[in-house]
């Protein structure tokens, strides 16, 4: 059979820059790769850099999930110098973290993710008494009465008729691939603009403690803002209402809006369970009641599921230098000894640039092909995210979670297999949000406890002072960040930092293949997703942003004599 | 002919007494007299959609993000109804060869009639192989856009002056796009990232009014970046009495006292945060407890710590350091009011900011503290 390769440059609907190239023999796709495509050398420019400064540097790092970042440099600097943070300031955090998986959980599924499943275009031709009735047999959300769909269906007709189709021109609309009915599309897109006003009010959270949100400000010993309910300007009872009150607003729109709308999408999509990839799953835990350094007390659990066998977890060890190694035989980065894989306390961070020269057509994948590098845990390549999370908490027996999973996939008909694959990561990453609102609620009632109990401290400031530090030291912060596991690791020489690495989601998930040629998950996935129509790759991107990519991408489907059949691409 | 937004707001149901209520509040917002109210009012009711092109380049999409963020108008509304996202690699529907055909079709048929919105920087080392989209450096990437855009937006620290990438020893060349558009003039629109409703805001001024909003020397719009943080800072009163919070959670602290001493640049950073807010005027950074890290300010994050105070001890300004550093500008206006605050115990801040008041000029605060550290580097 003829093969080709096929290029998508960029996926749009993504943070960042990242390509991929695969070969296509007929309709399935045999061989892909991976590629980032942005360097800006962050790790490098840290060097030297105050510690208390560093998670400032690190937040800059990605604006999508701008809290993540932040805090894995903060908890880093506090495990090297051995911080302990105030009661308070561990709730705060905790309710920053799940502010930021809601939003950005919810941001991804109606509008990076929504218009690989939604047809804007078939929207046109629904009935809105029929959508009316689908929505109110699915939710008592509010708004959902025939007159309002009508009212969302002339706004896409006067885009349409407009001529000016802005971010919906050119699309894949009408594409086999789509499989939901005209009314549940409008349902759909009515509640993507819904869910794009929502989003800014949940944030509100991130502002109030803080500042602002993109890029709230954190500090190294706690949080910045201090608690006074007898004053102004600080965080009083007025604050505290405000969080509240957005805590509350999410919850209404995760249970009436985003689950029903996963649950009836999903069911459109049920047969479709390709795009499994790998089926290593890793979680480093977080959400912790007591403390980072107590894994016990973690809310998201943590641990190692290996080629989907949910009978055993394996422990992960963040500081053990044989556990997590990054390679780079196929990264532009230089290692002095280019086989080795290095723990990223030792990391290196050297670029060495071997691809084509811009304008190119095509990259290598036998040399060097991104500025990812291939981390890997004793040896193996591993998916991150919502759905490496579930299947970990639901493999150690979580109660929550297995409720979670086992109910949805009862709705849907589905066994507990079907997780394993593209739908089943949107699905993961919709019902995390009812999680994580629940956590919200939980950690926001735990800080009005602790703060009638008379405790109002929000920062230890023993080890501000460089004085008090080490000569030298060393720290690992980490975090679950909503795409999956992230670590920062420090070390601190004179006051100042002397390394520093960070080991992100998408650096999992994206990574390019390793010396043994084992491909990273978004490679293995594509190779699993058939195309109904190689010019319109739809199921690739739609495979690709089930894992929510940190990094623009772009892939490409060439033939193995470097005939291109299409270039897709976008500059 | 495309729609203008009156006729879309009518559509939509909004009464015609909302719609002027929007454009009355428009006009606020943009710091305007109220007879250019009806200005505003004509421009909705007629203008086609402007198309916009928005390119992603060197950056971290926090910038895209805060535009969502957007609550006046809504991002929905702006995106949707006021100009049309011809491309936006974040947002459009389209992939690949098809985005890419949206925008050259934009590019040709709206030649010089486009709006650029730029985020990110351009990196310039090893022929531009540190940041490729569609195989491309940003460098082609951006000039390409450039060429046939009608005004070009610098939007975010990142696209104005290289931010965190273009942070000391800036290994990827990270730079400005100003470095690459030559040929036209950059609007700059600074912040890390700047927030939604002065993005919105600069481009709304521009479909009201067909015109760019008027700059700063530094080719910044007026209506945002013309104080300082520190000129309308809610914390403000305490600096002047001398009140200052020495340590995060300290007594101070929780009497939201002013965080000058542990490294708030909001004197030198000239921004609407204290104005106009974040998330809808919920915070800013300062009135949450953290100092200001300048960010919209070039190179802001090489100036040393973010939590060194400007000055190593809080200076004790006198009339005559005022006049020192007034020596060598160009002064409108007498210090009259120079000495009139020396009483109490914010004596020398309070005469300092008497000054600058009568002067109607800017006194960089930084020209301020850099005579204070001559002065100190003397004496040691």
């Amino acid at each position: 059979m003829a093969t080709k390769r096929i290029v998508i440059d960029p996926v749009t609907r993504i943070e960042g820059h990242l390509r991929v190239e695969a070969v296509v023999e007929g309709n399935k796709i045999t061989d892909a790769i991976s590629s980032g495509t942005i360097f800006r050398g962050l790790e490098i420019i840290l060097q030297n850099r105050d510690p208390r400064d560093a998670w400032a540097f690190a937040q800059r790092i990605c604006g999508v999930c701008t809290h993540v970042h932040a805090l894995a440099s903060i908890r880093a600097v506090e495990d090297a110098l051995q911080i302990t943070i105030p009661k308070n300031a561990n709730l705060i955090r905790n309710i920053m973290s799940a502010t930021q998986d809601i939003q950005d959980h919810a941001v991804h599924f109606y509008h990076l993710h929504g218009f690989d499943w939604i047809d804007v275009v078939s929207a046109l031709k629904a009935d809105p008494a029929q959508t009316s009735a689908i929505a109110m047999s699915i939710s008592k959300w509010p708004l959902s009465s025939t007159s309002y769909f009508t009212e969302i269906q002339n706004k896409i007709k006067k885009l349409v008729e407009s001529g000016q189709l802005g971010i919906f021109a050119n699309a894949y609309w009408g594409h086999p691939a789509y499989k939901l009915p005209p009314e549940v599309n409008l349902l759909g897109v009515a509640h993507y603009l819904e869910a794009l006003n929502w989003q800014k009010e949940i944030v509100k959270i991130h502002a109030v403690f803080g500042g602002k949100n993109p890029h709230p400000n954190y500090t190294v010993g706690g949080v910045p803002s201090a608690i006074n309910l007898h004053s102004h300007g600080v965080i009083n009872m007025e604050r505290l209402n405000l969080v509240k009150s957005k805590i509350d607003e999410a919850k209404t729109f995760i249970e009436q809006v985003l689950i029903p709308d996963i649950l009836a999408i999903a069911g459109f999509y049920k047969n479709e369970l390709w795009g499994g990839g790998i089926r290593n799953y890793m979680s480093y835990g977080d959400y912790p009641q007591t403390s980072i350094n107590e894994p016990d007390s973690f809310l998201v659990p943590r641990g190692v599921v290996l080629d989907g066998d949910l009978t055993r977890v394996y422990e992960v060890d963040l500081k053990d230098p044989e556990q997590i190694q990054e390679f780079v035989d196929h990264s532009w980065f230089r290692y002095d000894n280019p086989d080795a894989g290095l723990h990223p306390w030792d990391g290196k961070t050297e670029p060495q640039y071997d691809g084509p020269k811009p304008p190119y057509q095509y990259l290598d994948e036998n040399k060097g092909y991104s500025w990812s590098k291939s981390p890997r845990w004793q040896g193996k390549p591993m998916e991150v995210g919502p759905l490496a999370r579930f299947v970990v908490a639901y493999a150690k027996g979580d109660e929550e979670i297995r409720h979670l999973v086992d109910s949805a996939l009862q709705k849907l008909d589905l066994p507990l297999e079907a997780l394993f694959s593209t739908l089943g990561r949107t699905l993961a990453r919709a019902l995390e949000t009812q999680h994580r609102v629940n956590l919200l609620e939980k950690f926001y009632k735990d800080l009005i406890s602790n703060i009638k109990a008379g405790d109002t401290a929000t920062f230890n400031n023993e080890k501000w002072n460089p004085e008090t530090w080490p000569a030298e030291a060393q720290g690992v912060g980490f975090c679950e960040a909503p795409r999956g596991s992230l670590g920062h690791w420090v070390k601190i020489k004179d006051g100042k930092i002397a390394n520093y690495q960070a080991v992100v989601p998408t650096t999992w998930n994206a990574s390019p293949r390793d010396a043994k040629k084992q491909l990273g998950a978004y490679e293995a996935s594509i190779i699993d997703t058939p195309l109904a129509n190689p010019e319109q790759p739809l199921e690739v991107l739609r495979t690709i942003h089930s894992f929510d990519p940190c990094i623009a991408c772009a892939c490409h489907l060439l033939d193995p004599q470097g005939h291109e059949l299409n270039v897709v691409k976008a500059y | 002919m495309p729609e203008s937004y009156y006729q879309w707001a009518m559509k939509k149901g909004i009464t015609r007494r909302e719609f002027l209520k929007f454009c009355t509040a428009m006009a606020a917002m943009l710091g305007l007299e109220a007879s250019m109210v009806p200005k505003i009012v004509h421009a909705l009711e007629t203008n086609p959609r402007v198309p916009v092109i928005y390119l992603n380049l060197q950056e971290c999409t926090c910038c895209s993000e805060s535009l969502l963020r957007a609550g006046h108008p809504l991002a929905a509304d702006l995106i949707l109804n006021m100009i049309s996202l011809d491309y936006m690699e974040v947002l459009q529907a389209a992939a690949g060869e098809q985005a890419e055909e949206a925008k050259l079709k934009t590019m040709k048929e709206f030649h010089n009639k486009y709006l650029l919105v730029v985020e990110g920087s351009v990196s310039l080392a090893e022929d531009g192989v540190y940041c490729t989209i569609g195989g491309r450096t940003t460098a082609d990437v951006l000039q390409e856009a450039a060429e046939g855009a009608l005004a070009v937006i610098a939007y975010g620290t990142c696209a104005t002056d290289g931010c965190v990438q273009g942070a000391y020893p800036n290994p990827t060349k990270a730079v400005g796009i100003h470095e690459v558009v030559k040929n036209k003039p950059v609007i700059k629109v600074p912040g890390c990232p700047p927030i939604a409703e002065v993005i919105t805001g600069t481009i709304v001024h521009y479909l009201t009014f067909g015109v760019l909003p008027e700059l700063t020397p530094q080719g910044r719009p007026k209506a945002f970046y013309q104080h300082t943080i520190h000129d309308n800072c809610n914390r403000r009163a305490f600096f002047d009495k001398g009140l200052f919070v020495e340590s995060f959670d300290d007594p101070g602290a929780r009497e939201g006292w002013c965080l000058f001493k542990i490294g708030c640049k909001g004197p030198s950073t000239y921004n609407a945060c204290a104005i106009t807010g974040w998330n809808e005027g919920t915070s800013y950074p300062i009135k949450s407890g953290h100092p200001c890290l300048g960010c919209s300010e070039d190179k802001f994050f090489d100036k040393g710590s973010f939590y060194s105070p400007m000055d190593k001890v809080l200076p004790e300004p006198s009339v005559e350091d005022i006049n020192r550093i007034n020596k060598n500008k160009v002064i409108i206006g007498v210090a009259a009011g120079a000495a009139a605050g020396a009483v109490g115990g914010g004596v020398a801040t309070a005469a300092f900011l008497a000054n600058r008041k009568d002067k109607k000029l800017y006194i960089d605060p930084e020209d301020f503290y850099k005579i204070k550290n001559q002065d100190q580097n003397q004496s040691e």
